[in-house]
């Protein structure tokens, strides 16, 4: 039989309409600190370029990175880079179709957004 | 058509039109990452902060300088791979081509410039 409901059916999950979930959030955010690690890892390869030119260039470009705006790049980077590690390590746990189901899954998210500060304040703290 | 597999007929047809080469050089590059990262959060944190001199003496050395060469060749590798699957979903056409195209020469570049950097230095 035709589909005589056409245009009056429910719709998929619309960004509008979507209630965020902590699945849901912890993936995006996966995909966003990876990305976003691009300007952090430029900008240690221009300190590593500074560095191999000369000790005036370097003064230019370690000045930038342990400046108040780079500390904080650096410090959000560095959450960033633990938040992606740790949900990489989830991802990895996945690919073997495992801890899959919905509470484990929720458990994992939590996992990865506590062990990532945790991990930021104690790398700040050491280095 | 009935000489067929059903393998080969289905080869080619999924969204991606080729086997799992893509997923799996990220998972290897990841898991290589997972051994990097921190030796490079732990040696670059420690000297970042030095004056000149300290940091040229730092990356002469053997280890510091190796754990360096490798998180930078990996992790745009790994960058290189993620930054095509984020441009594939969200970018249609030409400009898909075109963005992976643009990232993929600022992921070797900026690999090639790192290293040239950490050689430079080392040696």
């Amino acid at each position: 039989m035709a589909d005589v409901n056409r245009g009056d059916r429910p719709l998929s999950p619309h960004l509008q309409v979507y209630r965020p979930q902590l699945t849901s959030i912890t993936s995006i955010l996966t995909r966003i600190t990876g990305n976003a690690l691009l300007v952090a890892a430029l900008l240690i390869v221009w300190w590593f370029l500074a560095a191999a030119t000369s000790a005036e260039y370097f003064a230019v470009a370690n000045g930038f990175i342990t400046s108040w705006f780079g500390d904080l790049i650096m410090f959000l980077s560095l959450w960033g880079l633990w938040y992606h590690t740790l949900a990489g390590v989830r991802h990895l746990i996945w690919d073997n179709a495992k801890m899959l189901e919905i509470e484990t899954a929720e458990k994992l998210g939590w996992g990865v957004i506590i062990g990532s500060v945790l991990l930021t304040l104690i790398t700040a703290l050491i280095v | 058509m009935r000489y067929l597999t059903d393998r080969k007929r289905a080869v080619g047809l999924g969204s991606a039109k080729s086997g799992v080469h893509h997923f799996w050089a990220m998972k290897v590059s990841s898991v290589a990452l997972l051994i990097l990262i921190p030796l490079f959060v732990f040696t670059f944190g420690c000297v970042l902060g030095s004056s000149y001199e300290e940091v040229m003496a730092y990356y002469a050395r053997p280890f510091p300088a190796i754990v360096a060469a490798l998180t930078i060749v990996v992790g745009f590798k790994h960058f290189n791979d993620g930054v095509q699957v984020l441009i594939e979903d969200y970018v249609h056409g030409v400009s898909q081509k075109i963005w992976i195209i643009l990232m993929t020469c600022l992921s070797y570049g900026a690999m090639a410039t790192g290293l040239f950097a950490i050689a430079k230095i080392a040696f």
